[in-house]
């Protein structure tokens, strides 16, 4: 399958709809409402981060997506179908915050993972890892084990996974969070020529908010106490950017409003 | 509260099995008694039934079901059968004024209990000890633990009747013979974790007692041994399990004053397969009420210190 | 006669100087010496003991005396050992372990039933199958059956708890990530959580191999054919012939650590990614 970037044709896709989304835990001591009255779009070729403190549901919402979580209330579809349906035809590829490779696979066999699962031929495995891994400059790393890479490494072949198969979809919760920063910005960088080469649909979670403006066309923050989206951003930076437009005053004024987002629903509080 | 359920679930699917497995166990000898008693038996003659799976002999005699679960020498008593008999050795004998008659379970079980706790008692202390002398030496550390760790992997009771007789003809006292098992059972386990315990405390914390300029014997007292007491506790209740097991082995080759051991080697002596069940069931109650009651004080112990959660 | 005694203190004395200065360096030799050093000193002292103070024979034979038995009787204890660890405690160990894992898959699909069985069995595990030995004995008969049958009751138990508790042990994110894939339950059993259980389900095996070792012993003071080395070890205690008893247990404890080591280093090939094994 051609990964290239494609011309689009008509009127953009929708690839995640969610409308009113509720989701109550029902925990020992009181029912907490992770997520209350949550509706967005996501259309296809977004790349839209979520941002907000602990306890404002940008997880939860990216776990209802992948099936992962069930709502108690509302209306999610994904690529037109429900969100289990979707996990079922391998709709999209989930990065956890951890790496989570299998410490008794070599990182080519890890990437091979989830294609062995669903089926794909010997050939077309060692095809696609090596594709993977070029894209996510690990080229050369297939035979060693996932304890004898660094931690970004091991990051970026848990990406790579995800990438293996033709997923139009990518979740990624916080995948960066456990990396120190000169790894990160590197990574960023990674993340946003890939996602320029392949044209999928991203949904980033973090906590970082120079991360969220720097990587989404769109950025939706949350606030917790219940679970709800406080502001969407559109953000009118260019598609191609170099890390340095972190210091223009463009990138500064869409990380204030991401601020006043943040300060409109009390993360800054208690 | 869902794991009461569960384990009582467990519990009664297992007892559920133990009366199934009673038919075919049982059906041999109820076919013989029906036989003599002139009833119907299928096949009619004993020689017939001798080479006959217990499987199919149950399934020819259904009508002789009832008779398997109250045989007076079963090759598998049922569950109720071993309560009763287990009922009569104990509060039965209680309630007659005879607890510590010779047929009394108690008696046996005090017996069994005593050597047990007495080789416990001296297996940790040693155990304690040990450990403590590995940790501060070494020499003790290079030469002494590989052997210990080592001989985890010996069967240890193998060489039980042998000590016991050894010890009999320099004549020890029983209960110090049995100790001595029970003591060199429950040893391994208290060095192997006081070991790990003592060492547990954490690079950071170790260097702060330096900075305080506390003596080796200081940093033992308030810093490792505090450090070790839930490694302790573990310890203690695989070795008091092991102790019992000691105790118990060793009253095989010492039977003659009595014991859980005793009980269960005259049993099989005799063929009193219900005595050999009820034996064996106080011997479990004791490990279980001694491995409790580790887990009590455990508790108590740990949320005086703090680490309980 | 008092010049083994004496003798064979000085040895030890000299023996343990030799060791504190040894245990300050870090050569990987040193690891090997000095407790090979440390056990040649107590076969020494022992020796020099019981020469010195004339000890009788019939209640602690001296090492040369038990050497001596052990050369010269070497196919009788292969015979016993034959019985007692091959047909024995090894059939019983494979049976047993096996039906503990298998149970453990089992009953994988069911939590309910993980959370009856778990404690139920580490409270089995800890009771004195041991004294299962006589019932199984007039079950099974006098051969190796009965005796591989109280090994398999002995091992069961915490094989099944320690499986159990390894295919617990893979975690959530883990099996969140198989369930993205949309994995068959089969497929997650395959690919992570067997390989995950790897480490524990190697723990039961090794403690295991002592369970068993044990139980077939003792099982054999309740009755056996003339041969094995539980058999051997009671019948020649009752004669007093306490060279030969020590004789069958340094082959206990030869075939014990050869065994336990055997799982070791099939646990090492297995588990190479492990923490544990890595150094």
């Amino acid at each position: 399958m051609n990964n290239e970037t494609i011309p689009q044709v008509g009127p953009p896709k929708a690839v995640v709809e969610a409308r009113g989304l509720d989701l109550t835990f029902q925990t020992k001591d009181s029912p907490i409402q992770a997520l209350k009255d949550v509706s967005l779009t996501i259309e296809q070729g977004d790349f839209v981060s979520f941002i907000g403190p602990s306890g404002c549901g940008k997880t939860t919402f990216l776990r209802c997506i992948a099936a992962l979580e069930q709502p108690t209330g509302g209306n999610l579809t994904v690529n037109g179908m429900t969100p289990d349906e979707a996990r079922r035809s391998r709709a999209y590829g989930y990065v956890f915050q951890a790496a989570g490779l299998y410490p008794w696979r070599t990182i080519a066999k890890n990437i091979k993972l989830p294609l062995e699962i669903m089926g794909y031929s010997r050939a077309d495995q060692e095809e696609r890892v090596k594709k993977v891994l070029q894209l996510v400059d690990l080229e050369g790393f297939g035979g060693k084990f996932p304890w004898q890479l660094s931690g970004g490494m091991q990051q970026r072949a848990s990406i790579a996974r995800a990438l293996a198969f033709d997923a139009d979809i990518l979740l990624m919760d916080e995948p960066f969070g456990a990396l120190d920063e000169i790894v990160r910005d590197h990574l960023n960088e990674q993340l946003l020529k890939l996602w320029e080469r392949t044209n999928k649909t991203i949904a980033f979670v973090t906590h970082s908010i120079p991360e969220a403006v720097y990587l989404s066309t769109r950025i939706v923050v949350m606030s917790p106490r219940p679970g709800r989206i406080t502001d969407v951003i559109e953000s009118p930076l260019p598609k191609e950017r170099p890390l340095d437009i972190r210091d223009t005053p463009e990138f500064l004024e869409v990380a204030h409003r991401v601020r006043e987002g943040l300060r409109a629903g009390h993360a800054y509080d208690d | 509260m869902k794991s009461v359920l569960a384990i009582l679930t467990v519990v009664v699917a297992l007892v559920g099995f133990w009366y199934a497995a009673c038919v075919p166990m049982n059906i041999h000898e109820a076919a013989m008694q029906a036989q003599r008693a002139g009833e119907e038996v299928t096949p009619a003659e004993a020689p017939e039934r001798r080479h006959m799976g217990r499987i199919s002999l149950a399934l020819k005699n259904t009508g002789l079901w009832s008779t398997v679960f109250s045989q007076e020498r079963p090759q598998l008593p049922a569950p109720h059968q071993v309560a009763q008999e287990f009922w009569k050795t104990t509060w039965g004998m209680i309630e007659r004024g005879r607890a510590f008659s010779k047929r009394s379970l108690i008696l046996h079980g005090w017996i069994t209990l005593s050597a047990t706790l007495l080789g416990f008692a001296f297996g940790t202390a040693l155990g304690i000890v040990l450990a403590v002398s590995i940790v501060h030496s070494r020499a003790m550390d290079m030469s002494v633990m590989p052997w210990i760790i080592a001989s985890q992997t010996v069967p240890i009771l193998a060489i039980a009747p042998m000590i016991v007789v050894v010890l009999a003809a320099l004549s020890v006292d029983d209960i110090v013979a049995k100790g001595v098992i029970s003591m060199y059972l429950s040893f391994f386990p208290v060095v192997v974790g006081m070991v790990k315990g003592l060492r547990s405390p954490d690079a950071m914390q170790m260097d702060q007692m330096k900075t305080w300029n506390a003596t080796r014997a200081e940093t033992l007292w308030k810093l490792r041994l505090p450090s070790s007491t839930p490694y302790l506790f573990a310890s203690l209740k695989v070795g008091v399990a092991a102790s019992l097991i000691g105790a118990v082995v060793a009253e095989l080759s010492l039977s003659s004053n009595g014991g859980l051991g005793a009980r269960l080697l005259a049993g099989s002596y005799y063929g009193q397969t219900v005595q050999i069940w009820s034996a064996l069931f106080a011997a479990a109650a004791l490990a279980a009420v001694l491995v409790w009651a580790i887990g009590v004080a455990q508790k108590v112990t740990l949320k005086r210190m703090g680490f309980a959660q | 006669m008092m010049a083994w005694v004496f003798g064979s203190l000085l040895f030890w004395a000299a023996a343990w100087a030799l060791n504190v200065r040894l245990s300050r360096l870090s050569a990987p030799w040193v690891r090997f010496f000095v407790p090979a050093l440390f056990g040649m000193t107590v076969i020494i002292v022992w020796e020099g003991m019981v020469r010195g103070f004339g000890v009788n024979p019939v209640l602690l034979p001296a090492p040369s005396a038990i050497a001596a038995t052990f050369v010269g009787e070497i196919p009788t204890l292969w015979g016993d050992l034959v019985q007692t660890f091959f047909k024995g405690a090894l059939s019983g160990y494979v049976i047993g372990c096996t039906a503990g894992v298998l149970t453990a898959i089992a009953v994988d699909r069911s939590p309910f039933l993980q959370r009856g069985l778990l404690p139920v069995g580490n409270f089995v595990a800890a009771l004195p199958i041991v004294g299962m030995a006589p019932i199984l004995v007039m079950w099974f008969g006098f051969g190796w059956q009965s005796k591989a049958a109280v090994v398999v009751v002995m091992v069961f138990f915490p094989m099944l708890v320690n499986a159990v508790e390894g295919l617990r042990a893979s975690e959530t994110m883990q099996r969140d990530l198989m369930h993205t894939y949309a994995a068959t339950p089969g497929q997650g059993l395959r690919k992570l959580r067997l390989p995950a259980a790897m480490p524990f389900i190697f723990n039961g095996l090794k403690i295991c191999t002592t369970l068993a070792l044990i139980g077939a012993i003792v099982a054999e003071f309740f009755g056996s054919p003339i041969k094995g080395m539980g058999f051997r070890i009671s019948t020649e205690v009752g004669r007093l012939a306490l060279d030969m008893v020590w004789a069958e247990i340094v082959v206990a404890a030869i075939v014990g650590s050869a065994f336990y080591g055997a799982v070791a280093l099939a646990e090492r090939v297995i588990t190479f990614w492990h923490p544990s094994q890595r150094g």
